[in-house]
């Protein structure tokens, strides 16, 4: 047993055990720490299969950015997880759900198992040392497969007005309605009006 | 040495957490995260084969996927917080104003 295997058991049983907490929490700020605990257990094992940059955009990106705006969210809508959920749904309905995901990884397990092709058991062995490196992505990203990456920042740009338009609504109409300046707004268009 | 199906096991587990999350969640901020929980469980295996194969396409595609999860929570989060305000609830059964 090798400090790999350790390495891996390890951040493997971290990983799964920590997003099997937190589907089970009420508490949203609960979920969201816990997925950063299986995020940073994925990053270390990003880092043992050679991928050391995105290891670390994985903690920057995700646990820095996204997980962020999620708890940005949880507190603007002032979560506590005392919320009504509901009552849920009934047995048979909560059976098939396990059921149908049961399944679907069941298929995916077949899938893994009847992978073994060519190398794919114990992977490439003798990797170039700059293999998942900053440099090596960056040609890739750059030369390869820079149509895709331009088009990523049209992306970008269609989420952020997509996502202004969407949660900034309720501000235009409040200055528009019932808002606290509408006497200061709203005399001087009337001027210009009569 | 680990093993290159030791990481899709992993992979495919992290993937099935994320699809039971999916389905019983009620809470829509959890079914968020189950949703980024299953795009991590695809990156792991892509990471993986592309260590299998010893070519480095792999990580750009998680890349690109990186990107994509972030532009999907953007917006999500965003029609949560609207919703929100509509219906003063996180119960994923009263988002039914989203079917069609």
């Amino acid at each position: 047993m090798t400090i790999d295997t350790i390495i891996f058991g390890i951040s493997a049983v971290v990983a799964i055990f920590s997003a099997v907490m937190m589907i089970g929490q009420r508490n949203p700020v609960a979920s969201v720490l816990y997925f950063i605990v299986s995020l940073v257990a994925q990053a270390v094992l990003y880092v043992q299969l050679g991928a050391l940059f995105l290891g670390a955009v994985l903690i920057i990106v995700y646990a820095g950015a996204i997980l962020v705006l999620f708890l940005f969210v949880i507190m603007i809508l002032n979560l506590r997880g005392s919320e009504d959920l509901g009552t849920g749904s009934p047995p048979l309905s909560r059976l098939t759900k396990f059921l149908v995901a049961g399944l679907f990884v069941v298929e995916l397990g077949f899938i893994v198992r009847n992978s073994v092709f060519s190398n794919v058991s114990t992977g490439v062995v003798n990797l170039p040392e700059s293999f998942g490196s900053v440099e090596e992505v960056a040609k890739l990203i750059f030369m390869k497969y820079l149509y895709p990456f331009e088009l990523t920042s049209i992306l970008l740009l269609t989420a952020i007005v997509g996502a202004v338009v969407l949660a900034g609504k309720k501000v235009l109409q409040d200055t528009e309605g019932t808002g606290s300046e509408k006497d200061n707004v709203k005399p001087p268009a009337k001027e210009v009006k009569s | 040495m680990v093993t290159i199906p030791a990481f899709l096991i992993v992979a495919v587990v992290l993937f099935g957490i994320g699809c039971v999350g999916v389905m019983i969640s009620r809470n829509i901020i959890i079914l968020f995260m189950c949703v980024e929980l299953m795009l991590n469980a695809a990156n792991l295996a892509l990471i993986a084969f592309s260590q299998a194969l010893g070519k480095g396409d792999g990580h750009v595609i998680v890349f690109l996927v990186l990107t994509v999860a972030a532009a999907e929570a953007a917006v999500g989060l965003a029609m949560v917080i609207t919703i929100y305000r509509n219906r003063e609830s996180i119960n994923i059964d009263r988002y039914g104003i989203l079917k069609w």
